[in-house]
């Protein structure tokens, strides 16, 4: 009865230990998101947002939810960061800084 | 200035967003209730018990034979089965997006050189990791039916492999007129294996094949063979649409 009693009790502390670490990557997701905003070189914005994705991913493993998790990675911080870096190469002046 | 208002439009947004799953009335809506709702009345439990047209309800691993839609994984079941028709309508939007890019970026195209000349570990590197990446792709998209995953994904990581071996050579063009064949045959053979359903099953896209034991290989019905055409669809429209981007017209 006891054993059970504390295996139960260790239970509800991973979940609230889950929860926290939720909020803490929601909370840097935002925190991101207003930095990529701010950034003042484009390519530094490209990185946050790719960071943002990669938090996305972590976020969506803990909420349980694989299948979203592989496409987020492999499209959000993958080929979009790409196509954004390609995209920014190909639209600055010639001899421009980044 | 700027920025501390939008911070505080964020926060506010949050809460409002927040304060209403909190206190809102109805029941089944609130936050902290959300897991206590009663299963029995969403259509959500008949997904995972494939029981949709009325069934047993139990689904057991390697023993349940013969399901209305036999994939181990439900996110599948779902996406290829019960709304395959919205899957065609997605694959759709894709196409249009890559049909755009190539209407803005077509024509005779030649390689542009990379912003850095590729160094030795990336040269090299590519090499050995390209073809590991197209297993797992292909891996991806020919168990999406049993792991989580599916053709979506396993497209989008074939497209990546090919991305890297552009990355990895400031020569290296992909073959467009193959990528363009495998795009068109596998997008016409998924609607005509919706319309083979018609015949078949009754319907479109009915799963019309037998789905066999949950949870092997060969097993779903028409599901693995939808997904791999889906893989390939997806990943040479992905390929082609970084084609148009690294390239640049010819004048």
């Amino acid at each position: 009865m006891r054993a059970i009693f504390l295996k139960t009790e260790r239970e509800v502390n991973k979940v609230q230990i889950l929860e926290i670490v939720e909020i803490v990557i929601g909370a840097l997701m935002l925190i991101i998101g207003i930095m990529a905003i701010n950034a003042k070189k484009l390519l530094n914005s490209i990185i946050y947002l790719s960071i943002i994705s990669m938090l996305a991913v972590v976020a969506f493993v803990l909420m349980k939810a694989p299948d979203v998790a592989v496409t987020e990675a492999v499209i959000g911080s993958g080929l979009v960061t790409a196509i954004f870096v390609f995209t920014l190469f190909s639209t600055r002046k010639e001899g421009e800084d980044l | 200035m700027k920025q501390v208002i939008s911070i505080i439009l964020v926060l506010l947004i949050g809460v409002l967003i927040f304060g209403a799953l909190y206190f809102s009335s109805d029941e089944s809506l609130k936050f902290n209730e959300y897991g206590k709702v009663n299963l029995a009345d969403r259509v959500s439990e008949k997904y995972i018990d494939k029981s949709v047209n009325g069934g047993s309800g139990v689904v057991e691993y390697q023993k349940s034979e013969g399901l209305e839609s036999g994939s181990a994984n439900y996110v599948t079941s779902i996406i290829v089965n019960y709304r395959s028709f919205d899957t065609l309508g997605e694959v759709t939007v894709l196409f249009i997006s890559a049909f755009g890019v190539a209407l803005l970026l077509g024509g005779k195209r030649k390689r542009q050189k990379n912003m850095f000349e590729p160094n030795f570990i990336l040269k090299h590197g590519a090499r050995l990791v390209f073809g590991l990446m197209v297993i797992f792709g292909v891996y991806m998209f020919s168990h999406g039916h049993l792991t989580p995953g599916g053709g979506f994904p396993g497209g989008s990581i074939i497209a990546a492999s090919i991305l890297l071996l552009y990355m990895a050579d400031n020569e290296f063009r992909a073959k467009m007129k193959s990528l363009k064949a495998t795009e068109g045959i596998a997008g016409s053979l998924y609607v005509i294996i919706g319309l083979l359903a018609v015949v078949l099953g009754g319907y479109f896209l009915a799963n019309f094949l037998p789905t066999g034991i949950v949870g092997d290989l060969l097993s779903g019905g028409v599901i693995p063979i939808v997904y791999i055409l889906i893989g390939l669809k997806v990943g040479s429209e992905l390929s082609g649409i970084i084609d148009s981007f690294v390239t640049k017209e010819v004048e």
